[in-house]
């Protein structure tokens, strides 16, 4: 498969990233570059074979329903650029 | 040419666990904002998801009560989306593989018993809390993020589009809130938000192919649930036979005006790009776990009905207002067992009372069965002096709002406002005397046949009587006595 121009602005736009237009085909011929080892294992036949959903065979570990976090807000509050009332601002948002 | 409605609906049900999700923090409600934000839930870097056993659990419980499948592996995929309450970009949701695939719930419709059938069922996490009014007024421009509510575990239950109605959603709406609440896995609470429903609302020509779907997002009561499907389907059907057509899109809908409008179409709609997420292996239920679940779980509501009308022997109308609600039942039982007699005609009275007096002292009071100032075995010994035959239907009424008013048990204020029934044939004679003397053209009427008329005399000497004597002797002895 390759990438219209097109294609990498609608992807940047949605992982919010900056590409500029003269950017576009750098980074168009990149992710080609990625597509065609995509393409690679694609054409290996794994018919028959169950998808896999991680790279490893292991089983989810699980933890009680037991409340084990305390209150830290201070501390990770301390790092935010702006709080006030306990809340995290940020600039408005509005549906 | 008639139009048919087709609904589906998606409901999401806060799990009742203690701890989130995802992480060790705790889910209780109104705490100050970010105070139960942990570590993972606020999506510093470096941190982990761990799956909390009590939400699987809880999925598990649920997938048995529909009848539904369990998947004894499913997994966790990322749902791709920015906005300021979702610290990670993204929600940890399923995808592909849900835990649950499938079942029914059944609803009452005016055509008889109908089965809704459902998609499946999956976990996931909940956002944060974005806040746009009431900050300081000197922070213009702002929103505040309140993370207390990312990471609360959520079950998304997707239902076919089997509804035809305003009214079969609602039925369907309730149902399963009411099976949520029954086997435990959520509270319920629909002001604090913990169920609340998408409906997904298309019309079509009477036997037509499937129209144009729009989704109403977070109605979160029966009302507006129904309010908005109703609004909808009009806007719908006025818009195709002016000759548009319907866009997909997502719909809010607004309580005030009663309306629902456009949020946004689904062509600048979000991709929302899911993969698995490689942070959590594929979840993996053994069949000993789900034997385990299947064994705890509660008698579940079809079957306690059919129970009580094959055990108790009250009307099957009777046993499936009472098995709407778990608390209501316990209750239902809770009088039971404290009546001596486990007859028929105490479960009788038991049903009616329960669904009548108790039932409308509650709606007037407007409080939740746990918070009624009368307890079941204050209840049962009022039934016990109804079945003796102590007062009447109509005093023990008079006697319930005194009890809930807290002048103490049934025996204290009938003796106390002198309450008990006169049985006694001599006093009654006396008091039928003395209407029928003063009332000689009634008398007339009855004696010329007016069945009315007669009425009108049991309902003189009952007012006579205080309401206190018995009226099936005062029937006897009105009628003795006018055959003189």
């Amino acid at each position: 498969m390759s990438f219209s121009p097109d294609d990498v602005t609608r992807l940047a736009r949605l992982a919010r990233i900056d590409v500029a237009d003269d950017e576009a085909r750098d980074v168009r011929d990149k992710l080609d570059a990625i597509f065609g080892l995509i393409d690679a294992l694609q054409s290996i036949d794994t018919a028959g074979i169950e998808p896999m959903a991680h790279a490893q065979d292991v089983m989810m570990p699980l933890r009680d329903d037991v409340v084990t976090a305390e209150n830290r807000r201070e501390l990770y509050q301390a790092q935010a650029p702006a709080v006030a009332d306990g809340l995290y601002l940020v600039p408005k948002v509005l549906e | 040419m008639t139009w048919e409605i087709v609904i589906g609906i998606e409901t999401h049900a806060q799990l009742s666990t203690a701890s989130k999700i995802f992480s060790g923090a705790s889910t209780a409600f109104g705490a100050a904002p970010n105070t139960e934000a942990s570590a993972v839930d606020i999506a510093l870097p470096g941190v982990l998801p761990v799956l909390n056993r009590g939400a699987v659990e809880r999925a598990i419980r649920f997938g048995l009560a529909v009848g539904g499948a369990i998947n004894r592996r499913s997994v966790f995929a990322r749902k791709n989306y920015f906005y300021p309450d979702l610290p990670k970009g993204y929600q940890i949701s399923q995808y592909e593989i849900p835990v649950v695939r499938g079942g029914a719930v059944t609803i009452a419709t005016d055509a008889g018993e109908k089965h809704v059938r459902l998609t499946r069922a999956h976990l996931e996490e909940d956002a944060g809390k974005s806040l746009h009014e009431g900050l300081p007024s000197e922070l213009g421009g702002v929103s505040g993020i309140d993370l207390n509510r990312a990471g609360t575990p959520l079950l998304e239950i997707v239902s076919e589009p089997d509804m035809r109605s305003a009214a079969e959603a609602v039925a369907y709406a309730k149902a399963l809130h009411s099976l949520v609440t029954w086997i435990g896995i959520c509270d319920g609470d629909m002001q604090e938000g913990n169920f609340r429903c998408d409906a997904n609302v298309s019309v079509r020509r009477a036997g037509g192919a499937l129209g144009t779907r729009c989704e109403i997002k977070n109605l979160n009561s029966f009302r507006f649930l129904a309010q908005a499907i109703e609004y909808e389907a009009r806007r719908q059907i006025e818009l195709i036979e002016d000759g548009g057509s319907v866009v997909q899109e997502t719909r809010l809908f607004d309580p005030d005006r009663g309306e629902t409008r456009s949020m946004r179409s689904k062509e600048d709609a979000q991709d929302y790009r899911y993969f698995p997420d490689p942070d959590l292996p594929p979840l993996t239920i053994d069949d000993a776990w789900i034997q385990r679940i299947h064994s705890a779980m509660p008698e579940l509501p079809e079957a306690m009905r059919s129970r009580l009308v094959a055990e108790h022997g009250i009307t099957d109308y009777d046993a499936a207002q009472l098995t709407a609600s778990r608390e209501l039942v316990d209750y239902y039982h809770g009088v039971c067992k404290a009546l001596p007699a486990a007859d028929t005609a105490s479960h009788k009275l038991v049903a009616n009372f329960v669904l009548g007096e108790f039932a409308a002292a509650r709606n007037r009071a407007d409080v939740a069965i746990a918070a009624v100032p009368v307890s079941p075995a204050d209840v049962a010994g009022l039934l016990r002096r109804v079945a003796d035959r102590t007062v009447s239907g109509k005093i023990a009424k008079d006697v319930f709002d005194a009890m809930w008013a807290g002048e103490g048990d049934a025996d204290a204020i009938i003796e106390r406002r002198g309450l008990r029934q006169i049985s006694d044939a001599r006093a009654i004679e006396a008091l039928v005397e003395h209407v029928l003397a003063a009332n000689a053209p009634i008398v007339a009427e009855v004696r010329a046949g007016k069945e009315k008329a007669f009425n009108s005399l049991v309902g003189q000497v009952m007012k006579a009587s205080k309401s206190k004597a018995n009226p099936a002797q005062v029937n006897e002895i009105l009628r003795r006595l006018l055959a003189r």
